[in-house]
């Protein structure tokens, strides 16, 4: 195990390891979804949410029943069923809690299930070794991180929309340059800490 | 279908001709351009934009995600009937998991040092939206053998895209090719075409070449005349 503090993973994992523009992970709902703050401000928030929860149970499952099992080939399949059980918890709560938010967020709360931010925040925790509360930091800012950076995209595209883009780069085109352009930014970090 | 397709073509049309009016061939085409998943529908860009900056890593997962959309894609077709609505997604996420442990264990046997690079991303084609995508939006419809051919054919225009990202991230970034030098030790390296925005970058020019393309061959079909 790295020892290296939680407080450290977790502002790296906003910061220097943002797990989108680091690591590539969640742009199919990060592309579909940042069009208005509001939506991006609200699934920004349900992924968060998700990824802590995921964290916080998908650690206990993987060390305390998988390896003593001797099932670790099995990670998928369980990772992918607890994270698919816990998106269903979370559509229940924001339905009672929330009409206008449900309905915004619509087709796109399911689709957490397959968002592979989470899938792959599992994962490195596991191929990283991280201990419970290490996980507990890293699934808290990669979930900060994702929200962080798909409401700076939207905030940015609500620009664009008034902008002269190539017929060919529209939609999606232009928001990856903008997504790279991001990532550019995000690389002055690079260096301050280090999590692996 | 394909049957009455058979039959319902002239006895003497020619070959090239054949194929072309064949299904299998036009849903190969449909997915591998018309279409394409990443430049048309913006599916599974997170893996595209990960692997890229070797070709070695970028070849193996392409074929890990062609083997798994072909596969699932066919395995559900052959069940559709026999799955409840309610439940497909359920059995569609459990037949890619399945066909995703068996790439994992594969590499990490026989390419164990590729499989230690890219281990996490072949994890995640379990949720690239371009697997799911095909079949749910195919499969649930087509036999098994369309479904295999579109399947693969999502594939391999997956494959088109990632390949032509991944050639000049590796040729500028570490001045090699598949490993091999491929340009002189006295040009200095391009140090960002290795990292982050290099991948978002290179997607960004494909995607624009490519609908470019797309676009033109749209206008010179609309105005009779050429262009």
């Amino acid at each position: 195990m790295p020892d290296v503090s939680p407080f450290v993973i977790l502002f790296a994992a906003v910061f220097t390891n943002n797990i989108l523009l680091v690591y590539f992970l969640g742009m199919c709902s990060f592309i579909a979804v940042s069009n208005t703050v509001p939506t991006a401000l609200g699934l920004g928030a349900a992924v968060t949410f998700v990824s802590v929860l995921t964290a916080a149970a998908g650690w206990p499952v993987y060390h305390l029943v998988l390896v003593p099992l001797g099932l670790e080939y099995l990670q998928f399949i369980v990772f992918i069923v607890l994270i698919a059980a816990l998106v269903q918890f979370v559509e229940m709560v924001i339905e009672r809690t929330s009409q206008t938010l449900y309905v915004n967020l619509g087709i796109f709360l399911p689709l957490i299930t397959v968002n592979c931010a989470i899938l792959g925040l599992c994962l490195f925790m596991v191929s990283w070794s991280y201990g419970f509360l290490q996980s507990l930091a890293w699934g808290a800012g990669s979930g900060i991180g994702w929200f962080v950076a798909v409401v700076a995209l939207a905030g940015l595209r609500q620009k664009i929309r008034f902008s002269k883009v190539p017929p060919a780069l529209e939609g999606a085109g232009i928001t990856i340059v903008v997504a790279g352009t991001m990532a550019m930014a995000f690389m002055g970090f690079a260096g301050m800490v280090a999590i692996r | 279908m394909s049957e009455h397709a058979r039959n319902a073509e002239p006895p003497v049309m020619p070959l090239a001709l054949r194929i072309k009016a064949s299904p299998s061939y036009r849903t190969f085409k449909a997915q591998f351009w018309d279409d394409n998943p990443l430049f048309r529908q913006i599916l599974g860009v997170c893996s595209a934009l990960a692997v890229t900056n070797l070709v070695k890593n970028t070849l193996v997962m392409c074929a890990a995600v062609t083997l798994v959309t072909a596969c699932s894609s066919c395995l559900y077709a052959l069940i559709r009937n026999a799955t409840p609505a309610r439940t497909r997604l359920l059995v569609q996420m459990l037949i890619i998991a399945s066909l995703v442990i068996v790439v994992h264990l594969f590499l990490g046997a026989y390419m164990f040092a590729v499989s230690e690079q890219i281990g996490a991303y072949v994890g995640l084609i379990i949720t690239n939206c371009l697997v799911l995508g095909r079949v749910e939006a195919f499969a649930t419809k087509n036999g098994p053998w369309l479904s295999f051919v579109d399947g693969f054919a999502a594939g391999c225009g997956y494959s088109l895209v990632l390949l032509l990202v991944s050639l000049p991230r590796e040729i500028l970034g570490f001045g090699s090719l598949c490993g091999l030098a491929a340009v002189p030790e006295s040009m200095p390296r391009w140090n960002i075409m290795v990292m982050a925005p290099a991948g978002f970058f290179g997607l960004a020019v494909v995607i624009w070449v490519c609908r470019g393309l797309q676009l033109r061959a749209q206008a010179s079909k609309a105005r009779p005349g050429g262009k």
